[in-house]
């Protein structure tokens, strides 16, 4: 039953976060649809299942605030409020891609919405982000940063690296560790030698414990505004790990074969962090009618962008040549 | 006028580019209570506090990192990396991290950082302490790669390299750090991309790089002094952006080039100056491009072998020699 006396959150924030979820959910479906119709090339990584742990950082994160996530990128670059057209566009390779088709899938990247990039290196971003996190102390401004990675990303040594720096620093910054029980397809249990890949380690690093429902989307925007509020009062880095589970592969050309059906079956029937959140409005009275507004706006901005990405044109060759130094160019020698 | 060592010139470039900029920073490994292993870096802390002179844990990949990010906001760290050899554990955040993102990116980001780092033997140290590995960061689309042969140099493209847009790897040389030199003028800039002629001459073109750089001028001396040949020593400075124009022009002069490099053979970077040549001077040339590298082999530890594997005055003279004598 729901405390609808108590609720900390509220109607609108959690329509905000509904807004949200669903964005990234049809955004994803839409990328699958693409691919199986040979309009996206290359890999890619979706999140679809994984929605509330993106979801509840974009809604609790402030415009200046930086962010950092992996391949698996694109919800968290859309949760800042990137344009569908410009992930959609990204990933199909036209112009109006967030990077003009340059980085692709896996390197989203959008600075003016605190988007720092989309990284395909295991544990780098981790490291990288605590440079961001450092900029703000430097400055003295109060913007806060956060990192998201999976649990296989917790056997790398970078993770430890950045961890230790971040407490020795005590840099304004949250690293969000989803573990979705699989590195790529192996099961995280039989290669990590602590149950809680992410949670069992914060203790080496004087951090506290924390584990989350990661799809139960309340509670991660609870842990999130908290962990936030954290960093931006000063009060050093957290490590937050969420337990989650993705739907599809774990990337294009995976069909998840190596997981138990039944397992599949209960995290897409029972733990569905969409289709739970929906009940969810429901039992706090939330008129149905402006959940299924809401659906049907999210489905037509989709198809919208889509449209958009569609009819964009393809980069002009000569793109090849442009930015890789910071007077727009590539040229090595006079 | 006074007289600078290149080890203090490292430390004073620093500071002058700390005192004109606050967006300067510095971070590494012993670099700020301890003033570094090579006492480059004494001063610092005393001068700038600790929040602009960082001591950081073991941890190469977290410091270039966190260098790489700071930057992506603007700011302008300097990062330390002990020995350039330790760029093997922290390779990732330098040739996938910092030399790509800003291409990846589409320009969004900038990563106006620099690395700087203690390159090349001399030091008795062995083969995971002394290499020369301009040639790794060359091959990286992304990075400028700078290597100073003496302390005015280091001054003037240390100021070049902090305000670089883009990030340097700015590689000092081990067994320069004594290497002393008359300085008038402290606060100066070189840009990066010119080569500098460290000696005048038509006979043939010596193309070297920091320890090398300043090997193939004494060399030159002797070629004047006993052989009657006046040898074109050209010090590249930087590998990337790469003055090749400096480089044609003498070429077409001389018609004769040895390039003197401290790495191994393969893929050295005199591999690639010779391509260029061939490509952009064929006509000119009298006779082959021709390198002296060290041996294919990992750098060896004792006097009589370290001394035997990095190219010496000698062996450049000698070079010299049989390319213009046959002798
Ligand atoms: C350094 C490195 N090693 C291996 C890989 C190949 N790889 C890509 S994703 C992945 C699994 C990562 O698992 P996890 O951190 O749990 O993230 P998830 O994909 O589950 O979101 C692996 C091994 C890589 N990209 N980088
Ligand atoms: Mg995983």
């Amino acid at each position: 039953m729901v405390d609808k006396l108590n609720d900390d959150i509220g109607e609108e924030k959690r329509l905000q976060l509904w807004e949200m979820m669903l964005k990234l959910r049809l955004v994803e479906k839409k990328a699958y649809d693409l691919f199986l119709q040979n309009l996206i090339k290359g890999t890619s990584h979706l999140a679809l299942g994984q929605e509330a742990i993106a979801g509840a950082f974009g809604v609790a994160l402030k415009q200046g605030d930086y962010t950092f996530c992996t391949y698996r990128g694109h919800a968290h670059t859309l949760a800042r409020g990137s344009s569908i057209e410009g992930v959609l566009g990204e990933l199909m390779g036209r112009q109006c891609g967030l990077m003009k088709g340059k980085g692709g899938s896996m390197h989203l990247t959008d600075v003016d919405k605190g988007v720092m990039g989309s990284y395909a290196i295991i544990g780098a971003h981790l490291t990288i982000a605590n440079g961001t996190a450092l900029a703000s102390k430097y400055n003295k401004t109060n913007e806060v940063s956060v990192c998201f990675f999976g649990d296989g990303t917790t056997n790398i040594g970078a993770f430890h690296e950045a961890l230790n720096m971040a407490k020795i620093w005590n840099l304004p910054i949250v690293f969000v560790c989803e573990n979705n029980l699989y590195m790529e397809y192996t099961p995280i249990h039989e290669v990590t030698a602590v149950e809680h890949p992410a949670a069992d380690r914060a203790g080496a690093y004087d951090l506290d414990k924390i584990i989350v429902d990661g799809n139960d989307a309340d509670e991660m925007l609870r842990t999130a505004e908290k962990a936030i509020a954290k960093a931006r009062e000063g009060k050093g880095p957290s490590l937050i790990e969420a337990k989650t589970y993705r739907h599809s592969g774990h990337s294009r050309a995976d069909p998840g074969k190596y997981r138990p059906d039944e397992e599949v079956k209960d995290w897409m029937e029972n733990k569905d962090p969409i289709k739970n959140y929906r009940a969810k409005l429901l039992d706090f009275n939330i008129n149905e009618k402006i959940i299924s507004e809401i659906e049907e706006k999210i489905k037509d901005q989709v198809e919208k962008a889509t449209e958009i990405s569609m009819a964009s044109p393809i980069p002009e060759i000569k793109e090849i040549y442009t930015d890789v130094w910071a007077n727009g160019g590539s040229e090595w020698h006079n | 006028m006074a007289q600078l060592t290149y080890r203090a010139s490292v430390s004073l470039a620093i500071a002058q580019s700390m005192r004109k900029d606050q967006k300067v920073f510095f971070i590494g490994e012993d670099v700020g209570a301890a003033g570094g292993v090579f006492k480059a870096t004494v001063g610092l802390l005393e001068e700038f506090g600790k929040e602009r002179v960082m001591d950081a844990p073991i941890s190469e990949q977290a410091i270039l990192g966190a260098a790489m990010g700071a930057a992506m906001t603007g700011l302008r760290p300097i990062a330390e990396i002990m020995f350039s050899d330790f760029l093997a554990v922290c390779w990732d955040i330098v040739a996938n991290q910092i030399a790509k993102t800003r291409y990846m990116s589409d320009g969004q980001i900038n990563i106006p950082l620099v690395i700087r780092t203690a390159n090349g033997g001399g030091s008795k140290f062995g083969a995971q302490h002394s290499q020369s590995l301009e040639n790794w960061s060359m091959m990286i689309p992304g990075l400028k790669v700078v290597a100073p042969s003496c302390p005015s140099d280091v001054l003037g493209l240390m100021d070049s390299a902090v305000k670089d847009p883009d990030p340097v790897i700015f590689y000092e040389h081990k067994s320069l750090y004594a290497f002393k030199e008359e300085i008038e003028q402290t606060d100066i800039s070189i840009p990066i991309g010119e080569a500098n002629t460290l000696h005048e001459g038509k006979d043939i073109t010596i193309i070297g790089l920091a320890l090398m750089a300043q090997r193939a001028k004494e060399a030159a001396l002797i070629l004047k002094d006993k052989h009657d040949i006046n040898a074109k020593v050209i010090d590249l400075r930087s590998l990337v952006p790469l003055d090749l124009q400096t480089i044609k022009k003498s070429v077409i002069e001389t018609g004769h080039v040895l390039t003197v490099e401290e790495n191994p053979r393969l893929c050295g970077w005199g591999a690639e100056i010779s391509s260029l040549i061939s490509e952009h001077c064929f006509k000119n040339l009298k006779g082959p491009v021709t390198r002296v590298t060290t041996p294919h082999v990992p750098l060896p530890s004792a006097d009589i072998l370290e001394d035997n594997t990095i190219p010496s005055v000698e062996l450049i003279v000698n070079e010299v020699i049989k390319k213009l004598k046959g002798e």
